[in-house]
């Protein structure tokens, strides 16, 4: 989707903030947030995709007035609330009106360790690559309004094929639970000027991740 | 004024809001607090840049590992016993003086957390991730860090599940360090490609 968190590339966002590598939490109900998000993820209603996609959801205001774990916290009530676990009553009030559902699901404290431990690989049997290292490529001009792993600045755009990772699961489809749809994933090199324009570094290369529904032959 | 219990602290009302949801799904049977608790001492104790630094200085002391951990770097990494959640395809990429390599997630925050635990808040912000792909020469100065102008940068906006680690070089007048004393060299920035190592610098 064209949405408010696809920004590579713009303009306005200001400085960036260096914080020393301790800094990892700016109060404590983001830590809550961080673990509630994981724990709530064992009931099974959404996938990585899926919880992706509700955060990149948000309204555009909402998105950019956030911060991190405030757009996680929003995103994890929707999800929540489109499971039928929680209504939106439940959380203004803070008070349970009806039982839980999948409690059955709920992580336990002695599953934690495994569970973070066996994370969650992507990579599946699927079609044979139609595309090899060094191939020259070109992005599809590809906008769907639902999920996708495509930036917007790298639509249309010829690059390189430079590693071939296999079928790994498929965004697009996940996110609506349509399946894994496993595609051939591929690293795709592009010169900086081919995505920014002449004026762009001509030291650089810019390389992204693209399942091969997303490229043609260039 | 009951109408704006938190008129002027986000912290309050973002702490109250996140306890209202806790608890829910606690009364529910839905969440665990404690496995709540379990997974932020994970991430706030145990899984952090130190595997990476270990990772880094293994890969300067031991040329072996570190042709493994260019060939297959989710076992060279594993082998160290980092695994799991975010760090299930690893990538590792060694700066040179012939390329600067660095990372992004220009679409949210992918980050490979069983070597650099929970990215920080400038890998996460708009700032950082509108800019990494277009200028990061200069997003590297904003960190101090100046490359010669003609050394190649080779910038990687992690789109799926592959995660990288950058290998950056070892700083000069090293020879003496042992591995444990090249670890603690090794910054969490320059994991990500946005700092350089000097044998002075503290992480």
């Amino acid at each position: 989707m064209n949405g408010p968190h696809d920004v590579g590339g713009r303009h306005g966002f200001g400085p960036i903030i260096a914080e020393d590598e301790n800094l990892l939490f700016h109060g404590s109900w983001e830590k809550r947030v961080l673990g509630t998000t994981l724990a709530a993820a064992s009931l099974g209603y959404w996938n990585i995709d899926a919880s992706r996609h509700a955060r990149e959801s948000l309204p555009p205001v909402v998105y950019y007035g956030s911060s991190y774990y405030a757009i996680w916290l929003q995103a994890l009530e929707n999800l929540l609330m489109t499971a039928g676990e929680v209504t939106a009553e439940e959380l203004s009030s803070a008070t349970v009106a009806k039982p839980g559902h999948r409690v059955s699901r709920k992580l336990t404290e002695q599953e934690v360790a495994s569970v973070l431990e066996k994370g969650g690989p992507t990579n599946r049997p699927g079609p044979a690559p139609r595309f090899s290292e060094g191939d020259k490529v070109v992005t599809r001009n590809h906008q769907p309004a639902a999920h996708t792993r495509l930036p917007g600045y790298a639509r249309g755009v010829v690059g390189t094929i430079t590693a071939s990772h296999g079928p790994h699961v498929f965004p697009d489809t996940n996110a609506r639970f349509e399946g894994e749809n496993p595609q051939p994933l591929y690293t795709v090199a592009f010169d900086a000027k081919s995505l920014f324009g002449e004026d762009a570094d001509p030291t650089l290369t810019v390389h992204i991740e693209a399942w091969e529904p997303y490229l043609d032959p260039a | 004024m009951h109408d704006h219990p938190h008129h002027d602290n986000e912290m309050d009302e973002m702490t109250a809001r996140v306890r209202a949801l806790e608890t829910i799904l606690i009364q529910k049977g839905l969440v665990d607090p404690k496995a709540v608790d379990a997974i932020i001492e994970t991430y706030e104790h145990r899984v952090g840049p130190r595997n990476g630094a270990a990772v880094v200085a293994r890969a300067w002391v031991d040329p072996t590992y570190a042709d493994w951990l260019h060939e297959d770097a989710n076992a060279a990494i594993a082998d160290m016993g980092f695994v799991g959640r975010q760090g299930e395809h690893m990538v590792a990429l060694f700066n040179s003086p012939q390329v600067h390599h660095m990372v992004v997630c220009t679409l949210c925050s992918c980050y490979p957390w069983p070597v650099l635990g929970l990215p920080p808040t400038w890998y996460k912000s708009p700032a950082y991730r509108s800019r990494a792909v277009r200028d990061p020469r200069g997003v590297l100065r904003e960190f101090g860090v100046h490359l010669p102008e003609d050394r190649p940068i080779k910038v990687w906006d992690s789109t799926a599940e592959v995660r990288y680690l950058v290998i950056p070089e070892r700083p000069a007048g090293t020879n003496d360090l042992d591995e444990a004393a090249l670890a603690g060299l090794v910054t969490r920035d320059s994991m990500i490609g946005c700092g350089l190592l000097t044998a002075a610098e503290k992480p």
